[in-house]
């Protein structure tokens, strides 16, 4: 079984740009994975406010029974979120990684309007090769 | 199903993860909402007002269940989003953690929800929040003179739950 269920990348607005499907129980259609997406961008904002500290940025890691929940967010307010296997390690760096092949293959593209939905060929192709090889490795261990 | 054992207190409570007192504080919400303790050990910043901060905090919850719900890989039947869920229902969600602290959160079956933040490096603090839960079922619930649905005033309870916390976090 895979170790990754689905990626998600919301822009700093809370509009999900880009959702990607890695086998789990069953697709979300295109409307709950909006929700889903907007849900958490507005549960990480409050979960700021709700800090005992100053200088929160917002939940890392959401733990549940059937999956973890890693969350980064950029400098620019896109959040990239991974639903994975409970217990998977290395999320972080691919986190990193995705973010990586983002400004790589998205910013750089000169066709691509900041905000919107990510329609790019090689983003695509990247990011399945990186997946890919993650598997691979958690399957090695 | 058996939820938490008998309502005898363990007699040892489980181990502590860290040592050291890094629990910030503690909210005891019942099923509708109502905030029936707070405790706060260690807080320098308050955002907002304690009601405010009650609301938030409970609404917070009330959509990573549902959210949880929803986003689970291994079932395909999902409920909808933002339909409210039954005490006890799907609730697979037990801790979150940002930079500056960690969440853990358990609910029982009647709805009496336990949360508890720590320092982010805290470990797993279920079997915790299970004994506070024994806790709140000892002092609390078997006190004849304690109103179900009422905030929580009682010395005992506070003086044990201080001691604990103390020891775990």
């Amino acid at each position: 079984m895979a170790a990754i269920c689905s990626l998600y990348i919301i822009n700093k607005s809370g509009g999900l740009i880009y959702y990607k499907d890695y086998g789990s129980g069953g697709r979300m259609d295109t409307n709950d994975s909006l929700r889903v997406a907007s849900l958490w961008h507005s549960m990480h904002a409050i979960s700021q406010q709700l800090s005992p500290t100053t200088g929160c940025y917002g939940i890392e890691l959401l733990e549940a029974d059937t999956f973890d929940l890693h969350c980064f967010q950029s400098l620019t307010g896109t959040k990239f979120f991974v639903v994975c296997e409970p217990g998977t390690q290395q999320m972080e760096s691919l986190l990193k990684v995705i973010y990586e092949l983002y400004t790589d293959y998205v910013l750089k593209n000169p066709f691509y309007e900041m905000e919107m939905p990510i329609r790019c060929e090689l983003f695509d192709i990247n990011l399945s090769q990186v997946v890919q090889k993650d598997r691979v490795v958690l399957l090695g261990r | 199903m058996q939820f938490f054992g008998g309502s005898e207190i363990s007699p040892s409570p489980p181990t502590p993860t860290v040592s050291g007192n890094n629990a910030h504080m503690m909210y005891v919400f019942n099923r509708n909402g109502v905030c029936l303790l707070y405790r706060e050990w260690n807080r320098p910043l308050h955002t907002l007002n304690a009601q405010q901060d009650h609301k938030l905090m409970f609404g917070l919850l009330f959509s990573l269940k549902s959210l949880t719900a929803k986003m689970d890989p291994t079932s395909a039947e999902r409920g909808n989003l933002g339909v409210p869920q039954l005490p006890g229902q799907g609730c697979s969600f037990h801790s979150f953690r940002t930079n500056t602290y960690k969440l853990s959160f358990m609910e029982s079956p009647s709805g009496i929800k336990i949360i508890l933040i720590t320092h982010p490096k805290t470990g797993d603090l279920r079997e915790s929040l299970k004994y506070i839960y024994n806790l709140y079922v000892e002092y609390v619930m078997k006190n004849p003179l304690y109103t179900p649905g009422t905030p929580i005033r009682s010395d005992l309870f506070n003086t044990t739950l201080d001691q604990y916390v103390r020891s775990i976090a």
